[in-house]
């Protein structure tokens, strides 16, 4: 069974804002049946400032689900639309003092029905962007379409960098095999017949480096490690954080992780693939750490 | 409050006396069945009689058609995977689309390496039909696996006469009767049954310890080679005191199988009496007229099974279910979609499986809390209004995939 922390646990036995709400105007059915999540929310919204005077919700779904619901009904009360539509899935995730990795689409189906409504508030058509793909990952609901075309785009051979650019992956790691299925059939289309040489399937430790013919300066290496931080930046801007060099010292280089990125569950993937990235770039092995890592001031 | 256990097809609790059985096996019989010193031969002994013990239960003509292995999951795997070995001029496996996923996943699996897999289709009481079935059977199946009983439903499959028909044409039969065992008389010497696996765990044994039996005479191909152990079948050093454990919950299952059959058989059916008269929209699944004696599947319509199974838990009921959520995927049970159960009723079946440790006022406590936890759930859902389902429920409410 999920490991539900005691806000979840108290906002599904004591759901508040249940049932329908008379006055609202502006309503957002989201979810999917298939699924068994599925999620009204009803907002009253006041015309003149276009503040959220009232929330209610009405959920089939399981106990992460009406928490979530619940937990969003409370949080957006008294938000104009504009600040609640700034509301992320962490944000109703993080109010729950967090969900278990599989329940994330929860927090994900509370942020939707939100703009859902909105939209519908303001006579708008919102659709999702969601892709028909068979579901590979089922931690963050990423499908195997979307990591086709991921791994196309990028050029991608292994399930790490798989799971740095998509998140699939990350979570309880039982999709691996599917997602080595993927990466093969790609690789496979790229290389054309006769010609692939499969990824190893033990993870070497990163070769030795061979040795730069010179040895880079502090400035240099700095400017390559701000090359590859600019590199990995607009992916994690796409998911609302951002990355910035903290310190380098010897062979560790420490980052801050700033906005949705500080806290994420993924940080350590993150850091990772980016780990990845500067060993390539600079030719020698060298570890990439969070700034809460540095050592204190002596 | 003493809490209510009624999820024993998903694991049941050892029997005293088998851990009491059990206990000498971890001090001072803790030798190696195969030395040739005192400390290895009680042990042997032991498994011996363990082993006839198993055998007695299933009927079995031979103790050596016992074959003891680590689990339900890894007897399933051996006895395909054999099979398909055994004969390399056969490469069809045939099953049904409501295996458990022991069967399910490694045929899965068999398909990508290029075997053929028919999984029969079963109908709304999720029952086969024998003509498809007939029609399949020819000389390119390596083997035919079939569950005895199914264990979301408890839907009983007609093996024997399955077996027969596969026998008849020179094909293999296997099936996986971990639910049914305990539950139900079996008696394999008069059937055309090959194989046959069961897990300990689901009658009063321990977890970590199955069988597959083995007809004599049937062509074999180990899964684990190493030592002689189980006569070259299954290498491994035997887990001796899991194996005594199980040989004494077998002969409990003889004893009890009276009272499953009777007093089990009551209990569920009040149960369910009991929840289908108070409750509206609510159906129970599989084939009602012939399924194990401790099992029901009732459909609690318009509400997802996680939120029954946190409500029914707080109040000290154990039980399981269907839904997407309570298994981490997000499809609801496969048994479910199989038998046309639509979506708004497949996510809120609950499995109550009884054994014979449950009373009758465990039973009576059931039926009074289950339906609150219902209508409680029933409000908070958009298909609910007041009294019942929203008119035209899936036009009414009709979310956007997201």
């Amino acid at each position: 069974m999920w490991e539900y922390s005691d806000k979840v646990r108290e906002h599904f036995f004591n759901p508040r804002n249940s049932g329908p709400l008379e006055e609202a105007n502006g309503i957002g059915d989201v979810g999917s049946i298939q699924c068994g999540d599925a999620l009204r929310l009803m907002l009253k919204v006041e015309p003149e400032t276009e503040i959220i005077l009232d929330a209610h919700f009405q959920t089939f779904g399981c106990g992460s689900a009406i928490a979530s619901s619940s937990a969003l009904t409370e949080m957006v009360k008294g938000m104009t639309l504009d600040e609640a539509l700034k509301v992320s899935n962490q944000n109703i995730a993080d109010f729950l003092d967090g969900l278990p990795p599989e329940k994330m689409h929860c927090s994900v189906m509370g942020r939707e029905a939100l703009q859902a409504a909105i939209a519908n508030y303001r006579g708008e058509e919102w659709s999702d962007d969601h892709e028909e793909g068979a579901l590979i990952c089922k931690c963050f609901a990423i499908d195997a379409v979307m990591i086709e075309d991921v791994v196309k785009a990028n050029n991608l051979n292994t399930v790490e960098q798989v799971t740095f650019y998509t998140k699939a992956g990350g979570g309880c790691a039982a999709c691996h095999e599917g997602i080595e299925e993927i990466l093969a059939k790609v690789m496979l289309e790229r290389a054309g017949p006769g010609e692939v040489s499969p990824p190893p399937a033990c993870p070497a430790t990163p070769e030795a480096p061979r040795p730069p013919s010179a040895k880079l300066t502090l400035v240099q290496k700095i400017k390559k490690i701000e090359e590859v931080l600019d590199s990995v930046r607009p992916m994690l801007q796409r998911d609302h954080g951002d990355v910035e060099l903290a310190d380098v010292q010897g062979k560790k280089i420490y980052v801050h992780l700033k906005g949705a990125c500080s806290g994420c569950m993924m940080e350590a993937a993150t850091l990772g693939g980016i780990q990845q990235k500067m060993i390539e770039a600079l030719g020698e092995l060298v570890q990439v750490l969070p700034s809460s890592y540095m050592p204190a001031e002596a | 409050m003493e809490p209510i256990y009624l999820d024993n097809n998903a694991t049941t609790r050892c029997d005293p006396a088998v851990v009491e059985a059990m206990l000498p096996f971890f001090t001072e019989h803790f030798g190696n069945a195969s030395s040739i010193h005192a400390f290895g031969s009680e042990v042997g002994k032991a498994l011996k009689k363990a082993r006839s013990q198993v055998q007695a239960l299933l009927g079995a003509e031979h103790d050596s058609e016992i074959i003891f292995t680590s689990c339900g999951t890894e007897s399933d795997s051996t006895a395909i995977l054999s099979a398909l070995k055994a004969q390399p001029e056969r490469n069809t496996v045939i099953t049904t689309n409501v295996e458990h996923p022991a069967i399910l996943t490694l045929c899965e699996w068999l398909e990508k390496e290029g075997y053929i897999v028919h999984k029969l289709k079963v109908d709304k009481k999720g029952r086969i039909d024998i003509d498809e079935y007939k029609s399949l059977l020819h000389d390119r199946v390596a083997i035919v696996s079939v569950m005895w009983a199914n264990n979301e439903t408890g839907t009983i499959f007609p093996v024997e006469q399955m077996a027969e028909l596969a026998s008849a044409k020179g094909i293999m039969f296997h099936t996986d009767a971990v639910q049914a065992v305990g539950k139900i008389p079996i008696d394999l010497k008069s059937t055309k049954i090959d194989m046959l696996s069961l897990s300990g765990h689901k009658l009063h044994a321990p977890k970590g310890i199955g069988v597959l039996y083995l007809r004599r005479g049937c062509r074999f191909r180990p899964l684990l080679r190493g030592g002689h152990q189980e006569r070259g079948r299954r290498a491994g050093t035997e887990n001796s005191a899991s194996i005594v454990g199980l040989g004494v919950a077998c002969e409990l299952a003889m004893q009890h199988m009276e009272i499953e059959n009777t007093t089990v058989r009551r209990l569920r059916d009040k149960l369910e009496a009991g929840l289908l008269s108070q409750i509206t929209h609510c159906f129970p699944t599989g084939n009602v007229a012939n399924r194990l004696p401790n099992t029901s599947n009732i459909a609690f319509e318009y509400i997802e099974g996680e939120g029954i199974l946190m409500l029914l838990n707080k109040v000290g009921i154990a039980g399981s279910s269907g839904s997407a959520c309570t298994s981490g995927s997000l499809e609801p049970s496969h048994v479910m979609r199989a038998m046309g159960i639509p979506y708004t009723a497949a996510h809120g079946t609950i499995r109550f499986s009884l054994s014979v440790y449950n009373t009758e006022a465990e039973i009576d406590r059931v039926i009074a809390e289950v339906p609150p936890i219902v209508a409680q759930l029933r409000k908070l859902s958009p298909y609910w209004s007041d009294k019942g389902p929203v008119a035209n429920p899936q036009e009414a409410f009709a979310p956007t995939y997201a």
